[in-house]
């Protein structure tokens, strides 16, 4: 396999809704460790890319690898036990649970107890409780979320809540990680300091990082390579500097966004 | 010492309906659909306890457990051959389907069995205990059925907020996709919810029929509309409703016969569920459900 050393490769990922296309032969090729920027117009089919990558969507062309494997016809939860996690560009938290849960809920797939364990009690079950109650705060802390562990996820600010979804990802323990417009609706401070937590995240976890995201400074500034997307299909992939001097990209997307 | 004595018996009662009611709120809450063959599983514990006990001469609580195993897997079962085909469909297939399924046991057992009524046989007897010298006199099988149900309800409510697989339920019953995304399956969260609603509905089925010792293959029939009427009072999808939506319905019920009418007893009990629904729509505990737009 050529791709052995990628972590996500996708080759003429497309699909189509009735006769609508609303995305067409999408190759990307992300190294492990890369942090890497998808970018494009509303509509553009940003959103339909994570959809098929997180097999919400069952694609009508193509093939998806992750780490050189096939992973096109795995399921939902396989995908995401495979190492693929995600947020939402409409924040989807458990609303009703509290913000330890969620990421608790996210780490469930790593959970080694069986309901025996724990309707009796048994060491395993203290233990396995112990350890993920642990790891869980240490997520927290890692986004400053700490102090709201035993507040309902739905009473954190806007801000927060989006820290909290990239921490109940991280529980299900990526290899790779989506973030879905991770900056929307921060200010600048709060975006430069998401900017640094998600720099931290890669080191930490060593993991790859594929991020949809508006705000410009924060693609230009995070992410090592761009994929610029257009009426769902591929405009140019490059470094920030090639995809900011690029004049098709600047054509279609940045010309009539920056002024 | 009568109002006492009624209030004893209609929370034994209640307690009955709310560990049905579970069963109903659980499914509702986590698949969203509401299993009206769940009285039906409630008869066929009764049968699989009334033949351990009269033909295998099963020791009692081999026999409550051995229903109990039954049961959960029928419950399984149904949900995989009845339900799980129609996860994406409407919900008003679903709930014909549950109907269908509730006739299906029902028949099955006229057929296995016969329709005529069979005596349940004694399982516990544990004799009364009187109090204020002798002007009050307590059934210990009532008091150990509230216990039974105070104990379950203690138990479930740990299980849902202290265990993973009680996390994953909450998940899934928030939102199926999102749980599915962080790697949840959501089959086998339904598969549990269905085994342990029908586990419990064979210990409901045991508890009630040591009260009323008849056993028919309508037998599930009006204790599962009753807590299914329970779990609505107390705010369907939720377990303390559940719990406090039985005793009240046992209570009300049990004082309304022994007060009002014993004919009208049903009629009455209903009367207070609407007026409470129309109060507040949701049940006593229900959630305001907002829809997004």
């Amino acid at each position: 396999m050529t791709n052995g050393r990628l972590i996500l490769k996708t080759e003429n990922l497309g699909i189509e809704f009735g006769g609508l296309t609303a995305v067409k032969d999408f190759d990307i090729e992300m190294k492990a460790n890369q942090i890497y920027g998808l970018i494009g117009p509303n509509g553009a089919g940003k959103t339909t890319i994570f959809n098929l990558l997180t097999k919400v969507y069952e694609p009508t062309h193509g093939s998806i690898y992750l780490n050189g494997k096939d992973i096109t016809k795995e399921s939902i939860v396989s995908v995401n036990q495979l190492g693929i996690a995600r947020t939402f560009q409409n924040i989807r938290l458990f609303k009703d649970l509290t913000v330890l849960d969620n990421v608790k809920v996210g780490m469930h797939h790593s959970v080694r107890y069986n309901l025996l364990d724990s309707i009796l009690k048994l060491p395993k079950y203290r233990n396995e409780e112990k350890a993920v109650r642990e790891k869980a705060m240490s997520l927290l802390r890692l986004f400053d979320l700490e102090q709201f562990a035993d507040v309902k996820a739905s009473n954190l600010p806007y801000g927060k809540q989006r820290k909290l979804e990239i921490a109940r990802a991280l529980g299900t323990n990526p290899k790779l990680l989506l973030l879905d417009e991770p900056a929307a609706g921060m200010n600048p401070a709060e975006t430069a300091e998401l900017m640094e937590t998600i720099k931290t995240v890669r080191e930490k976890f060593s993991l790859a990082i594929l991020l949809i995201e508006h705000d410009m400074k924060f693609v230009m500034g995070i992410c090592e390579r761009i994929t610029v997307l257009n009426f769902g299909q591929v405009l140019a992939t490059g470094t920030p500097d090639e995809i900011r001097n690029n004049p098709e990209v600047i054509a279609a997307y940045l010309g009539s966004d920056e002024e | 010492m009568d109002f006492l004595s009624f209030l004893i018996t209609g929370l034994g009662l209640g307690s009955v309906y709310a560990i049905i009611a579970l069963g109903y709120t659980m499914v509702y809450g986590i698949a969203k659909m509401l299993n009206f063959a769940h009285g039906d599983v409630i008869m066929i514990g009764a049968y699989v306890a009334f033949f351990a006990v009269g033909k295998f001469n099963m020791p009692s609580l081999v026999a409550v457990l051995f229903s109990v195993l039954v049961c959960t897997l029928l419950g399984v079962l149904i949900e995989r051959l009845a339900y799980k085909p129609l996860r994406d469909a409407s919900t008003l297939s679903v709930l014909i389907t549950a109907i269908g399924v509730s006739y299906f046991l029902q028949n099955a057992a006229q057929i296995l069995w016969g329709s005529d009524t069979k005596i349940f046989p004694t399982m516990f007897d544990f004799g009364n205990i009187s109090l204020f010298n002798g002007q009050l006199q307590i059934s210990l099988l009532t008091l150990i059925t509230i216990l039974v149900c105070i104990v379950i309800m203690v138990v479930l409510t740990l299980f849902i907020n202290k265990t993973k697989t009680g996390k994953a339920m909450r998940a899934c019953s928030e939102d199926k996709a999102t749980a599915q995304l962080m790697g949840i399956n959501v089959d086998t969260t339904i598969s549990i919810t269905f085994a342990i609603g029908s586990g419990l509905a064979a210990i409901a089925s045991v508890l009630l029929c040591s009260t009323y010792p008849a056993v028919n293959p309508t037998l599930g029939s009006m204790p599962g509309i009753k807590a299914f009427t329970a779990a609505v009072f107390g705010g369907i999808g939720s377990i303390p409703g559940a719990f406090i939506g039985g005793l009240l319905l046992g209570v009300l019920e049990t004082l309304a016969k022994a007060y009002i009418s014993s004919q009208m007893s049903d009629a009455i009990v209903f009367l207070v569920l609407i007026i409470v629904l129309l109060i507040k729509p949701t049940g006593l505990l229900g959630k305001k459900i907002s829809e997004k737009v």
